[in-house]
């Protein structure tokens, strides 16, 4: 088996328009959910959102590209750009036939979705522009990607709700690792603020309509956010020998199923995908120092998302910190993986633990140090990221300090 | 067909039961109603009314809207269908 590093991270976010800024506001605490500004928004119950601020497509993008990419293919590209930048890679020839682009994803061109279907069924135009099918698929961001950077080997998108990320990333985790491709992009993206898209959720009764607070007893609910997150994962010898600079170590992953229930978390399910991580890396549960929580805010996950962890740690539960980024960007749904394993990154390279914001009151459910409110500054060796999706699939991985 | 009658077939749907096993004490639980039907009859009772639930699954107790019994639903909804009249 090949060892695996991340070698490049781009990202835009609620939070920032790169890694940079994204990782600053975790270090500050910063809150990227503020008033939704989309069109109809009076019309809907739940008017919060993490939105993307000041984003210039026509700044990033030609007129012809503008015509083609869905707003969740626009902050595909950005944070790929920015990660392949990083990484300093070029692909040709056996490289390039060699490397691909597995992205997540979950609702595709869901703005070119609610724009349309607004023209044809609300307008009663009977037209739509001829790239509506190319726009919309949910493959399209990781096929701009795989044009843009000349990624001519396996190249797909997987579709796992709010899971999708980690599984698009533990997908090209294992392509590395087993040395089918030196280097593949991975990630994820997703735009779903638009008013269908809030309005779907909205009947499910779990938004919050005030803010997103992770494992507080006093939390109410999720709250959306919108962007991407990209990484350059590479075989480590690969890495080497063009002496490019190490971010992380991705050292294992596993998957689960709960095949019991479409919406209600399973704490079992999550349990078999924390302790699955640690075999499938090699890691003793005491070498955990962080976990960036799937924590969504919701009254189900996160004492559900406690009790596994507990299960799975014991004792050493109690040594570890835990917290929901959400709290800051939202909930990224299939890019959320993405944008998460940044704090994972940041606690293992750069020694700072991202807090969980918006906390407010303890939870006797949820009795694990959340790294409340405020950054901390410790050492981590190694840091897993959960996944926890709605339809009981679930995806963790685990970063190792290199 | 009155507010209470209309509830109880609704909930007797979702329950997959005949409205005349559907009593005023019976709890969502004892009909095996779990949280997706609840919100499922939320949603069904709000368009058969017009009127608009104020009820968050996180926080099943924060609002007025009590759903620990049948006639706890029956009561607030005949409170909402007051209020917006």
């Amino acid at each position: 088996m090949k060892r695996v590093v991340i070698t490049g991270a781009g990202t835009v976010n609620a939070l920032g328009h790169n890694v940079g800024q994204t990782l600053e506001a975790m270090r500050e605490g910063r809150c990227g959910i503020g008033p939704l500004d989309l069109r109809d928004v009076e019309r809907l119950a739940v008017q919060i959102g993490a939105q993307v601020q000041d984003f210039e497509s026509e700044k990033l993008f030609n007129r012809q590209q503008i015509a083609l990419f869905d707003r969740f293919t626009q902050f595909a590209l950005v944070a790929a750009r920015e990660a392949i930048g990083q990484s300093g890679l070029e692909f040709h020839g056996d490289l390039a036939a060699k490397s691909g682009v597995v992205f997540g994803n979950s609702g595709g061109g869901m703005q070119t979705l609610d724009e349309n279907y607004r023209s044809v069924y609300e307008d009663g135009k009977n037209r739509v522009h001829p790239f509506v099918v190319p726009k919309l698929m949910n493959n399209a961001a990781a096929s701009h990607v795989s044009m843009e950077f000349n990624l001519k080997g396996p190249s797909f998108t997987v579709a796992s709700a709010c899971a999708s990320s980690n599984h698009a990333m533990a997908q090209a985790f294992q392509m590395v690792r087993s040395g089918m491709s030196p280097v593949m992009i991975t990630g994820g993206a997703e735009s779903m603020l638009c008013f269908g898209g809030v309005k779907a959720w909205e009947g499910l009764r779990v938004m919050s309509k005030d803010a997103c607070r992770p494992f507080s007893a006093n939390r109410n609910g999720m709250v959306q956010g919108e962007g991407a997150g990209a990484f350059v994962f590479e075989e480590l010898d690969h890495a080497k020998a063009r002496g490019a600079d190490i971010l992380a170590e991705v050292v294992g992953f596993a998957m689960s199923s709960d095949a019991a229930d479409i919406v209600m978390p399973s704490k079992q399910g999550a349990a078999r995908a924390i302790s699955g991580a640690l075999e499938n890396a090699g890691l003793n549960r005491e070498d955990v120092g962080y976990i960036n929580a799937h924590g969504t805010g919701t009254a189900a996950n996160d004492k559900t998302e406690c009790s596994a962890v507990a299960d799975v740690f014991g004792p050493h539960a109690d040594a570890l910190m835990m917290s929901s980024t959400k709290s800051m960007h939202g909930h990224l749904i299939g890019g959320t993986g993405a944008v998460e394993l940044l704090a994972c990154i940041m606690a293992v390279r750069d020694g700072v633990v991202a807090p969980t914001i918006s906390y407010e009151e303890a939870d006797p459910e949820c009795a694990i140090d959340v790294v409340p409110n405020e950054a901390r500054d410790a050492t981590v060796e190694v840091a897993l990221s959960n996944a926890f999706a709605f339809g009981g699939l679930n995806a963790v991985l685990a970063l190792r300090r290199f | 067909m009155s507010i209470q009658d209309k509830v109880i077939e609704i909930i007797a749907e979702q329950a997959v039961l005949e409205p005349s096993d559907v009593t005023l004490s019976s709890t969502l639980e004892d009909l095996g109603i779990d949280s997706l039907g609840l919100v499922e009859s939320i949603f069904a009772i709000e368009e058969a009314f017009d009127i608009s639930v104020p009820f968050n699954a996180n926080e099943p107790s924060a609002s007025d809207f009590d759903i620990s019994t049948v006639s706890s639903i029956i009561s607030g909804i005949q409170t909402l269908v007051s209020e917006q009249a």
